[in-house]
């Protein structure tokens, strides 16, 4: 069998602490038999500049929080045929729409982060992508197939989310989600 | 005539049960699970919450199990499709009002309303979420209130008004704005009637009251209310 | 000196007093002194009139004379000079000079300033407004004159109480604050009830926004009240009763206190009322004008002092209702038809209107009209008669786009089902409600999106927080239909807005709950293109939305 033929894997970053891909790690050795199953063609991990096309599982993790990302969950869901949301940033939020509470939440964030709590040449970086006013959970800007909340979502929840769709099945959420 | 139990069917169960019993009481005596957000045991009904609710046979409306008094011959179904996706949104809604981060929260892996929505297969909340900025109060020497986290149940003011007796907690302000305050409006640490009983932290179903430099899981104590009342040996 | 006490004899005499008193006059100036009139100058007004028949020297042939609302809110002030039943409208000081040299003095009606009432009042018929703009209501003998109290001296008689309870069942009377319950019913489940005391609440707390017709009725007619309390008290056995009004009705507070007190001094209320057996008091209470406040559950937790938030029913406030006790809670429309049916009798009262729903019901009339107002109307009147006729129309010939019937909670109907008629069971299946009998017309120039957002709105700010559907699914709906106004709906938008408007109708707890998503329901049923012409287009036939767009939504 080719390795083209092989089901098509992507995993991506947005606004999340990367706790999610921690625990998608902690699969262990069993990563090594889903490395025989998928190909990995997307991920923080690997050295590819654009998203491809034909993806069949994407999994995010993280909120959409800059303009950035919001283009690139555009290009990832014409791309992608089951688009996963990974995490409670992806599913909620989270800690990144603390934000939304503050009603220049955008700026505010900034501010703190370059100005506030700078001691060498204060400043709010230009170049940068913008943010967004608000912070979004995926589902409020596109569609999202299935949720794995969870912060964040256990690594057997991960593995049997991703062994039930590509064993061609809807994963079954109902019992094992859990928020937090 | 009225010591003679009632026949009734839960879930296709026969049971029976005593006159003046809510379906509640009936389907705890059965074993039978509805979910309760705002009931407490020991502690008037609210029926705010409406999660308990359950369909009757027969008739088109929803009832809320914990205030309904069972009649004979009545068939309660308590797990219809309907009901479940009812109990879904009504969740969603909850969590969607104010600022629920399980992630941050106090209470995390000791809030009956995380509980529930994983229970009952809350995956996502398919509403936009209100980020609320609603007060803090921390001035108490070791109980706070932080009202984002507050679904509104009452259990606190109800505890504390009919348990302890001091009715330091009311609501004030409605819809959307509905506040649990503290004496008239003051802040807990000037609170005059307040006793510092506790009682308020330990019913709380979410982490919106709670004490602090203590581990929630100790804090937490549902049964407080039927302790106590077995004690003062009330019914 | 010897207090006199009244006995029911002493009605009668009153009353004769009373007419030979108003006989002797060959005119009388009615000046409409009501919340609405009153703000236009009626009061000045009313000093102008008596100055002026001083001065033109007919204050002998001439009575001046406060009273309520004459129905005409649209062409205050109003006066109406009897007999004859002349209405003038805008009336001024310059205008009321004309009006007593020409009609007063000369006998010759001043046509240039009428009123043309023709078909406003040949569709009504007004039993309940009777007396609205014909009687003083700071007068308890002008209100005996026109043969009040006389129902009530008839009950005290010559009828027992199951007779009275029959003399209603016959009538088919049904309550007229929202949900039409069989007044009879309610009255014989308390009057079963052997437990003491029992209570009577009237409902007079009207929150909705644009309706007015029990403020005006307690305005214009207290006493029809005040009897109406009375007969039901005498029936169901109840000493007390609870008139429940908001603090912001000050006149319609001012005339019940004034009423219950000059009952009081007549013996009409107290103990041993006209010499009988019969106690009985009257309580006026006053909310702090809280929507939530109108629903029987949330009344009663006020009138005892709490909070106003509704409970859940079973038990029913027949059973269980004030501090425990049996308690009949009745709108004030309903008790001011009670004398009327005892006087006339139950089956002259059930020939008007349809046979399930029998007798009159009162409407504000407001929105895009030309004739906005007060009306009475016989039920199963068609809404096209009430809107085109007694309303005449819509302002600059634009076109019906809908009409909202039964205030923030009740349905939006579109043209095609004016015809349908207006009672309780036709108005469920079209979707809307009688409720408080709020009509507000609606016209083309109006966005129905923005309109049911702004009914949600009021709903969302009134809830009274306690059940999460309510509480939280309408501030949710609040917020999608927002997103919709400002261009960033999403097409799973109405559908979402469907599943969730059925979920809080089902779910709350109380009728505020589980009527309020009725504007968006009725929307989407009548207007759904609109809806999608919005999500599909940015396209909004009134031109009112998109004003805020926002990043698109991808996917």
């Amino acid at each position: 069998m080719s390795e083209n033929k092989k089901p098509t894997l992507a995993i991506i970053w947005f606004s999340g602490c990367s706790g999610c891909h921690m625990s998608f790690l902690d699969i262990d050795e069993v990563l090594m038999e889903l490395a025989k199953k998928v190909q990995l063609v997307y991920s923080p991990l690997i050295d590819v500049k654009d998203f491809p096309n034909q993806v069949m599982i994407t999994l995010i993790e993280g909120a959409v929080t800059n303009e950035e990302q919001l283009s690139m969950l555009k290009r990832v869901r014409a791309g992608t045929d089951i688009l996963v949301a990974l995490g409670d940033c992806a599913v909620t939020g989270n800690v990144a729409a603390l934000r939304n509470a503050e009603i220049d939440g955008d700026f505010a964030v900034l501010k703190r982060a370059y100005v506030d709590t700078s001691y060498h040449n204060p400043q709010i970086p230009k170049g940068v992508p913008k943010l967004l006013k608000r912070v979004y959970p995926l589902h409020e800007k596109t569609t999202v197939d299935y949720y794995v909340p969870g912060c964040p979502p256990t690594s057997d929840n991960i593995l049997y989310v991703l062994t039930e769709l590509l064993a061609g099945r809807a994963p079954q959420m109902e019992k094992i989600s859990k928020f937090g | 005539m009225d010591d003679e139990p009632i026949e009734l069917i839960i879930d296709g169960i026969q049971v029976s049960a005593v006159h003046d019993a809510t379906i509640l009481e009936v389907a705890k005596q059965y074993g039978i699970y509805i979910p309760t957000l705002c009931d407490l045991e020991g502690l008037t009904s609210f029926s705010g919450c409406r999660l308990c609710l359950v369909e009757i046979r027969g008739s088109p409306k929803l009832y809320p199990a914990c205030t309904t008094p069972v009649t004979s011959g009545m068939e309660i179904i308590t797990n219809s499709e309907k009901l479940k996706e009812y109990r879904k949104i009504c969740l969603s809604l909850l969590l969607s009002e104010r600022t629920h981060v399980c992630s941050v929260c106090i209470a995390n892996n000791n809030c009956e309303l995380q509980d529930l929505s994983n229970k009952l297969g809350v995956d996502h909340v398919s509403f936009e979420r209100n980020w609320t900025k609603h007060t803090i109060d921390s001035g108490h020497d070791f109980l706070v209130i932080d009202r984002n986290r507050c679904i509104l149940c009452t259990r606190c003011i109800r505890v504390c008004q009919e348990i302890e007796g001091a009715h330091t907690l009311d609501l004030k302000n409605r819809g959307k704005d509905s506040q649990i305050t503290i004496d008239f409006d003051a802040l807990w640490g000037d609170s005059c009637s307040c006793t510092a009983c506790r009682k308020c932290a330990k019913v709380c179903p979410t982490g919106a009251i709670y004490i602090e430099d203590e581990l929630i899981s100790k804090t937490k104590d549902k049964n407080v209310v039927s302790f106590l009342l077995k004690r003062r040996m009330y019914k | 000196m010897r207090v006199k006490k009244f006995i029911l004899a002493d009605i009668q005499k009153i009353a004769e007093t009373e007419v030979d008193f108003q006989r002797a006059y060959k005119y009388r100036i009615n000046v409409c002194c009501s919340s609405g009139c009153i703000p236009l100058g009626a009061l000045n007004l009313l000093k102008t009139f008596e100055k002026l028949i001083k001065e033109q020297d007919v204050a002998e042939e001439c009575l001046v004379a406060r009273t309520g609302c004459v129905g005409t809110c649209s062409a205050g002030p109003v006066v109406v000079v009897e007999s004859g039943g002349y209405i003038y409208q805008n009336v001024t000081p310059e205008k009321a000079k004309k009006i007593v040299i020409d009609h007063i003095v000369l006998g010759l009606p001043v046509k240039s300033l009428l009123y043309e009432s023709k078909v406003f009042l040949k569709k009504q018929h007004r039993l309940v407004l009777r007396n609205a703009g014909k009687i003083d209501p700071y007068r308890i003998e002008d209100y005996i004159a026109t043969g009040g109290y006389s129902a009530l001296v008839k009950c005290l008689t010559r009828k027992s109480p199951q007779e009275v309870i029959d003399e209603i069942r016959i009538s088919g009377l049904r309550g007229r604050g929202g949900a039409g319950f069989p007044t009879a019913r309610k009255w014989s489940f308390v009057a079963r009830d052997h437990r003491s005391p029992k209570y009577i609440i009237a409902n007079l707390d009207e929150g909705d926004p644009g309706v007015f017709a029990n403020r005006t009725l307690a305005e214009a007619d207290p006493h029809a009240l005040i009897e109406g309390l009375l007969i039901a008290g005498y029936a169901i056995g109840a000493e007390k009763a609870f008139i429940y009004t908001r603090a912001e009705y000050p006149l319609a507070i001012d005339i019940l206190e004034k009423a219950i007190k000059k009952s009081e001094e007549l013996n009409i209320l107290g103990k041993n009322v006209l010499g009988t057996t019969l106690n009985f008091d009257v309580e006026l209470r006053l909310g702090a004008g809280a929507f939530v406040a109108g629903e029987e559950t949330a009344i009663i937790a006020s009138v005892e002092g709490r909070r106003a938030m509704p409970r859940p029913r079973p038990p029913y406030p027949a059973t269980s209702g004030l501090w425990g006790k049996p308690t009949v809670i009745q709108n004030v429309e309903t008790l001011a038809n009670i004398p009327l049916i005892i006087q006339n009798g139950g089956t002259w009262f059930s020939k008007i209107g349809t046979p399930k729903c029998t007798g009159t019901k009162c409407f504000s009339l407001t929105g895009k009209i030309n004739n906005p107002g007060l009306i009475e109307v016989p039920m199963g009147i068609p809404l096209r008669e009430v809107i085109f006729d007694i309303g005449r129309g819509i302002p600059d010939n634009r076109k019906l786009k809908a009409a909202l019937i039964g205030g923030p909670s009740g349905g939006c109907l579109p043209d095609i089902l004016l015809d349908s008629s207006i009672d309780y069971e036709s108005l469920e299946t079209v979707g809307a409600i009688m409720g408080s009998g709020g009509i507000v017309v609606i016209d083309d120039q109006s966005c129905i999106i923005d309109t049911a957002k702004f009914f949600i709105d009021f709903c969302v700010s009134e809830s009274c927080g306690k059940c999460t559907p309510c509480r939280v699914g309408l501030l949710k709906i609040k917020e999608i239909l927002e997103k919709i106004i400002q261009g960033n709906g999403r097409i799973e938008d109405v559908e979402l807005l469907s599943k969730l408007s059925t979920f809080i109708s089902e779910t709350s707890l109380c009728g505020l709950g589980q009527t309020a998503p009725n504007p968006v329901l009725t929307t989407l049923r009548y207007f759904k293109k609109e809806y999608l012409e919005h999500l599909y287009e940015n396209f909004c036939t009134a031109n009112k939305c998109f004003k805020k767009k926002e990043i698109l939504r991808i996917g």
